[in-house]
């Protein structure tokens, strides 16, 4: 990239709340049903119906907007938004123009050189969205374009973000904190292939040190993490090559094509729409007392963040563990369950990174699906710490849990796998092996300290994997030695 | 005894003795429906099965002692509800072949009693109109003078129930559109406050000022039509939430202390002096009655028009827009792509009023007109609305003309808009402010024709209202006198 060019990156997110229903109308928002199964008069913008607000979806938008530090609006107004689309059937979305519900937040995003930057959000405003076109592909069906309104007016959030991000690295960084918010929140399910989770991102370049901003390309269609770090690249190339090469950048609506990691223009700002936006006079104004925002509150969950902090202050994880398990709102759960139950935060930190991890990645099943939950799985680490069972016999345990369901105490009482910690038992067998294996006594003795593991070993063996191995280590260097 | 010339309350008394049946009822009004309906060209769709099959339901429920207030009563509805499996056109090509799959609230309402839905009946096209010559099925003519309009946008409405065809008709009224053609044809009207009727169902012209009301042969009926569509619906965000009175027991005809207003503002050069003439007597009249007549101001009256005709197009824009003929209603046929369906589709399917109001309001809301048009219009009608509330601190209700003149001819206004729009110059007000409105007869114009009354109350307060009309319909006899038709 060319040096003496700053980057400007402001994002636009529109995060698709999980409802059950939508948000001016009592139709499901489930997806992939029959096209223009999920409709009726509201959402088909039929004459004469009328919207009335889902109260749940501005639940989420305060959660939302408490999760990022916004200002919640004591008194918002809905806005009609005009403009001509076969997937839009009233003519107008009805969003927020002028007060909408959460302002003036912010995200702190972890940079690579481990400083943290804060992003502002100047604003989070709920919306309907829009039907689909599906473009006739099949020979009945050729040359013309069919609407599904299922989508239609189902609920989103649109959250949009200060011009304060100086690199692609920093967009992503945002987004991420973002997404993982929303989905801790349970307020939107995240999927981005899916479009739950959809980001324009508003890109512009000027010369360090410039104070004003450049002319900006907004860049849409962008539906992966990892799109939206090569849309922006490309357009920021493109943009200092322009203005390198004598040109000016225009401020126009840029499409991503994914095949070719490119953008290319949509419409420029002569063809911008004039949206005439005003008041809509269907809906009275959204008016929420500190009393509503205050119940919201006490329903937020401990954020991703705050979840890190603990684990590595109060749980004593380290700060890598504390990340990876405070990921996923779930996960964290089920980590915070075992945490609890068993008093060793460290250990339960290491069993679940590693054996259910691994399983749950074999199995491709969620955490709130594992067939071991933290009462079992603790109940497991509970032998362990009582010398019931070693750790190695533990890991059969584990898998047989995982299959069965059972418990650790069931299914260590149905095999037999109570560790022998009865010395007269192990004495015999040490003795036994002692007996059975003069030359390796010998070479012990004469200083090949290692061959301890051998012994050890052995008698492991013999007593099916049940014996103590502390206690045979110790049996065996006092017999060995004669000490 | 003719059965269409007794209103709904003489009806109720003789369904509910067995006197009469439901069927005989609605026979009566269809067989004069098919007499008399073509001449004044009231109906756009006539429901003569259904309307049938209804009173035939009706019957069992007077049969069955579970008859409510409306059970058995002919009631025809403007084009402008949603009915479900019958034609909505709202007087317009646009939505000709519109089946509708749903019942709008109001209609709901009066189903549940188990009136019978006679019709549906002609309109100015999007209820955008004073005189019903907007519509696409053809102008109504007045029963009063078949050569004069009947007012609009529910001209139909009105010269249905003027004309005998049905015993009472739903209107809405945007900026005068029950109140205007009630007084034109001689019937009562009410307008009730905003919220006070759900809207749900009914085909928006302007959102913020439209208002379901009836239209009736005098206030008793009015009383009991209101009665019924009243009230609170959840489908309505802006309807409101409050307790409907018994309207009936509002009826005493006591008129003591009542303080009645007349705006200065309202008796001003352009009113035609038959009009004032009678509202002249109309306040006499009251006097008589113990009321006490004083007059008042309204200081921002003049402003009302052009307020009204900035917001209502900007609305009327917006809502507007959903006909597309991507979904439903008239599609062109040859249309070169998406663009050219639109245009092609709306230019067939809206009448010349219909596009002059969408590209006014479309003007009004345009980026860098709308603080000056829109906003400044938003602003004032907040004035209007003050004017009317310092008003009530004074008196109980006003007492003003319904429209400047009685009933014009027909095509004397067609081609000068600014000449029609001044028609509602004492009804737009009401719908600014929000407040509730009716319109009853009070008198005859030298050459014949009907001239209104307009009471405007006090948000909420049709139970004032409707005691307001009753007594000066108990003292007079406009209300009795019918067409040569």
């Amino acid at each position: 990239m060319m040096q003496g060019y700053e980057t400007v990156i402001g994002l636009e997110v529109h995060a698709q709340m999980t409802t059950k229903t939508k948000i001016f109308c009592g139709c499901s928002t489930e997806f992939g049903q029959t096209p223009n199964s999920q409709t009726c008069p509201v959402c088909l913008g039929l004459p004469g119906a009328l919207p009335v607000l889902n109260q749940r979806v501005v639940e989420f938008a305060i959660k939302t907007g408490l999760a990022t530090n916004c200002q919640i609006a004591p008194r918002s107004l809905f806005a009609r938004k005009n403009y001509f689309y076969p997937d839009l059937p009233k003519g107008y979305q009805i969003s927020q123009f002028e007060l909408p519900v959460c302002e003036h937040g912010w995200l702190d995003i972890d940079l690579e050189d481990g400083k943290t930057k804060r992003i502002g959000i100047t604003r989070a405003h709920m919306e309907e969205d829009a039907g689909k076109l599906m473009h006739g592909d099949k020979p009945e069906t050729a040359g013309s374009s069919l609407v599904d309104l299922n989508r239609a007016c189902t609920p989103l959030l649109e959250i949009v973000s200060e011009p304060d991000m100086r690199s692609p690295e920093e967009a992503i960084a945002y987004l991420k904190k973002l997404h993982q918010i929303v989905v801790y929140l349970g307020v939107c399910d995240g999927n981005l292939e899916e479009g739950s989770f959809r980001c324009d991102a508003n890109v512009s370049v000027r010369p360090y040190g410039q104070a004003e901003f450049g002319t900006r390309a907004e860049l849409k269609n962008i539906n992966s993490f990892r799109f939206i770090k090569q849309a922006i690249e490309y357009e920021v190339e493109r943009q200092i090559d322009l203005i390198e090469g004598g040109g000016k950048v225009l401020q126009e609506t840029r499409l991503f094509d994914s095949n070719t990691g490119m953008t290319r223009s949509m419409r420029g700002k002569e063809e911008a729409h004039d949206y005439r936006y005003f008041p809509d006079p269907d809906l009275v104004p959204l008016v929420i007392g500190p009393e509503w925002v205050e119940q919201v509150r006490g329903t937020l969950p401990e954020l991703p963040d705050a979840k890190r902090t603990r684990f590595v202050e109060e749980l004593g994880l380290s700060v890598y563990d504390a990340e990876v398990l405070a990921a996923d709102r779930a996960l964290a759960d089920y980590f915070d369950a075992c945490a609890t139950l068993a008093k060793d935060a460290k250990t339960c930190a290491n069993w679940i990174m590693g054996d259910v991890l691994r399983k749950l990645k074999e199995t491709g099943e969620s955490i709130a699906e594992a067939p071991v939950s933290p009462q079992l799985l603790t109940g497991l680490l509970a032998r362990i710490a009582d010398h019931t069972i070693s750790g190695k016999i533990a890991k059969s345990v584990f898998e047989k849990m995982w299959q069965s369901g059972q418990s650790a105490d069931q299914i260590i009482a149905a095999d037999g796998l109570k560790q022998v910690t009865d010395t007269g038992a192990i004495e015999v067998l040490v003795d036994e092996v002692i007996a059975a294996n003069p030359d390796q006594v010998s070479e012990y003795l004469g200083g090949k300290d290692k061959l301890i593991g051998f012994f050890v070993g052995k008698v492991m063996q013999a007593s099916q994997g049940k014996a103590n191995p502390g206690m045979v280590n110790q049996l065996l260097k006092k017999k060995l030695t004669g000490k | 005894m003719t059965i269409y010339d007794l209103t709904m309350a003489e009806l109720r008394t003789r369904l509910d003795s067995r006197e009469i049946s439901a069927v005989e009822v609605t026979n009566a009004y269809l067989d004069r429906i098919t007499a008399t309906g073509p001449d004044i060209n009231t109906f756009i769709t006539v429901c003569t099965d259904t309307a049938v099959a209804e009173a035939q339901a009706a019957d069992q429920a007077l049969a069955a002692g579970t008859a409510a207030p409306l059970t058995g009563l002919p009631i025809a509805v403007k084009d402008i509800f949603n009915a479900t499996g019958i034609r909505t056109t709202c007087g317009s090509r646009i939505l000709g072949n519109f089946i509708s799959p749903y019942d709008a609230t109001a209609i709901a309402r009066i189903k549940e009693q188990r009136a019978v839905i006679i019709g549906k009946l002609n309109m100015d096209e999007f209820a955008m109109g004073s005189s019903n010559e907007n519509s696409a099925f053809g102008p109504v003519r007045n029963p009063w003078n078949l050569t004069h309009v009947p007012g609009g946008s529910s001209g139909g409405s009105a010269a249905c129930v003027s004309a005998r065809q049905a015993a009472a008709a739903l209107g809405t009224d945007t900026g005068g559109s029950i109140r205007q053609p009630a007084s034109y044809c001689s019937v009562v009207g009410l307008k009730p406050t905003y919220g006070r009727v759900s809207r749900y169902g009914v085909v928006a012209y302007a959102s913020s000022l439209d208002q379901v009301g009836p239209i009736t042969r005098d206030v008793r009926d009015c009383a009991l039509l209101l009665q019924a569509i009243a009230g609170y619906d959840p489908a309505d965000s802006t309807s409101v939430n409050t307790p409907t009175p018994d309207y009936q027991a509002s009826l005493t005809g006591d008129l003591q202390g009542l303080r009645i207003g007349m705006p200065q503002e309202y008796f001003i050069e352009g009113l035609d002096d038959d009009v004032r003439k009678a509202l002249e007597q109309a306040a006499a009249t009251y006097r008589d009655l113990g009321a006490e007549v004083i007059e008042v101001s309204l200081p921002h009256t003049a402003y009302a028009v052009a307020c009204y005709y900035l917001i209502a197009t900007a609305e009327a824009s917006s809502n507007l827009a959903r006909y597309d003929g991507v979904r439903y209603g008239l599609r062109a046929d040859n249309a070169e792509n998406l663009i050219d369906m639109y245009m092609q589709s709306r230019a067939a399917g809206f009448g010349a009023e219909v596009k002059r109001r969408i590209m006014l309001g479309t003007y009004a809301l345009s980026s860098g007109y709308y603080d000056a048009y829109y906003l400044k219009a938003q602003k004032v009608r907040t004035l209007i609305r003050q004017d009317f509330l310092d008003a009530f601190e004074k008196v109980d209700t006003l007492l003003t003309p319904v429209a400047p003149t009685p009933a014009f001819a027909l095509g004397e206004k067609v081609n000068d808009p600014l000449q029609m729009y001044l028609s509602d110059i004492y009804t737009i007000p009401a719908n600014l402010a929000g407040t509730c409105a009716m319109s009853l007869p009070c008198g005859f114009s030298a050459n014949g024709l009907p001239i209104g009354l307009q009471l405007i109350g006090k948000p909420f307060d049709e139970a004032t209202l409707l005691h307001t009309a009753h007594a000066f319909e108990q003292a007079t006899e406009w209300h009795q006198r019918k067409p040569e038709f």
